[in-house]
């Protein structure tokens, strides 16, 4: 059995870093280019939101007969979780970035900086913590929404759980939901304290 | 020879005119001073000599190029600009803000390091106590010595200064104005301020430029203003408290 947690736990891990990691790779430009484009934003952001508040069983649902993403296992259950977890990162990209002081932002300009100079040297690092509170809700939501990918066949520690729930067990429901509640705490610890020391005071 | 003419340059954004028809020059070597009350137009005629802003009429030429025909970056680069409060990055350190320019031009790490360490010496601020600070961690005046010393890191020959010192406290103030008086004398640099205070002006200034709702209303030496008859300098000058010329 312990073996077993292990190996779920690891799964899970896998996964939602997996989701988180795309939606991050996905999510920072996408959101870079938005507040380039605000037309674009409210559409975009808006597409994202409805993404969200689909309810995740019906998420995986709706997506497992879709052709090449879709089907039974973890890779329906990996594009699912990338879904949820791009609107916070989107989202808290484009707050961060349109955060950063005007008249910092201006000053950079009046040094003779390019417009990638000026993202790169002062908009995203100014940015980085308001970013990573982002990818920190994706990653704490996907932990959570991860254990329901074990009924779409993706395994992690839903598998305890739906098996628990099945067997009308309370020790392998815990086997399954003691860990993934550990892992988001854990998740939200360290990408808190990260956050923090990205912070730049004023 | 004029380091800058505004020629007839207006700006207008909207249906409001920001300048209107500005005709100026400022010598090389010069430190200008544009005065005014608040939405005279200083600000948008300063920052029509780095190109953050653009004459939607009229010229304005620097170095005998006018600034569309200029690459901006280029200009903004060879142009130092100091803003009120120093206009700092808030996530680097004193040492790397001021090593911003040489940075994006790209000279070597040796060169900048050197660099640095003369221009903080320059503006007081050692950098083995200083060069590490964060900008949080550093009085208002101090901020403003580093903003004069990243504006001057590059060399460049043309200073702007917009509001440089307005958010210190009297006695700084009054330092910093020396200082920096001394400095621009010292380095030969062509300087222009934009203040509202007029006392201000005649101390970091050899000429005065009195804008009012965008229309330049005098220019002269603080003691040809202070002849002035015009209505509008006088006003303008008894509201700062007068000038002795």
């Amino acid at each position: 059995m312990t073996q077993e947690i292990l190996t779920e736990t690891w799964r899970h891990c896998l996964l939602v870093a997996g989701a988180v990691g795309l939606a991050t790779a996905a999510g920072v430009p996408l959101g870079v280019l938005l507040t380039r484009r605000p037309a674009w934003a409210r559409v975009v952001l808006g597409a994202a939101n409805v993404l969200q508040t689909i309810p995740s069983l019906a998420l995986f649902g709706l997506l497992i007969p879709v052709p090449w993403i879709g089907g039974i296992g973890t890779r329906t259950a990996l594009v699912a979780l990338t879904l949820y977890s791009l609107l916070p990162v989107l989202r808290n990209t484009v707050t961060g970035i349109a955060g950063v002081d005007p008249a910092v932002r201006e000053a950079a300009r009046g040094m003779g900086m390019t417009d990638r100079q000026l993202l790169v040297r002062v908009e995203l690092p100014l940015a980085a913590s308001v970013i990573l509170a982002g990818v920190r809700l994706a990653t704490v939501i996907g932990i959570g929404v991860a254990t329901i990918a074990a009924a779409i066949g993706a395994g992690g520690l839903g598998v305890f759980i739906f098996r628990g729930v099945a067997m009308v067990d309370d020790r392998t429901i815990l086997a399954g939901a003691l860990p993934a509640a550990a892992l988001a705490i854990v998740a939200d610890g360290c990408l808190g304290a990260l956050e923090r020391r990205l912070r730049v005071p004023r | 020879m004029a380091l800058v003419e505004f020629d007839a340059a207006t700006v207008r954004v909207g249906g409001t005119t920001l300048l209107d028809g500005l005709s100026l020059a400022v010598a090389e070597g010069e430190a200008l001073a544009l005065i005014g009350r608040s939405g005279a137009g200083k600000t948008t005629a300063l920052k029509l000599v780095n190109a953050l802003v653009m004459p939607t009429a009229g010229t304005v030429r620097v170095g005998g190029t006018p600034t569309r025909d200029w690459d901006a970056i280029r200009l903004r680069r060879r142009t130092g600009w100091v803003i009120q409060e120093g206009g700092l990055l808030p996530h680097l350190p004193v040492a790397r803000n001021v090593a911003l320019v040489p940075e994006l031009e790209g000279w070597d790490a040796a060169r900048i390091a050197a660099r640095v360490d003369a221009l903080l010496d320059l503006v007081g601020l050692p950098a083995p106590t200083y060069g590490a600070r964060f900008p949080h961690q550093l009085s208002g005046g101090e901020r403003q010595r580093v903003g004069v010393a990243r504006a001057l890191a590059a060399d460049p020959p043309l200073v702007l200064l917009d509001e440089p010192f307005g958010a210190l406290d009297p006695l700084t103030r009054g330092d910093l104005q020396r200082e920096f008086r001394a400095l621009q004398r010292r380095l030969g640099k062509t300087a222009i301020f934009v203040t509202h205070d007029v006392r201000e002006a005649a101390r970091v200034a050899d000429r005065l430029a009195l804008l009012d709702r965008g229309r330049l209303v005098a220019a002269g030496t603080p003691a040809e203003l202070v002849r002035s008859t015009d209505g509008a300098v006088r006003a303008f000058l008894d509201a700062g408290g007068g000038l002795d010329a």
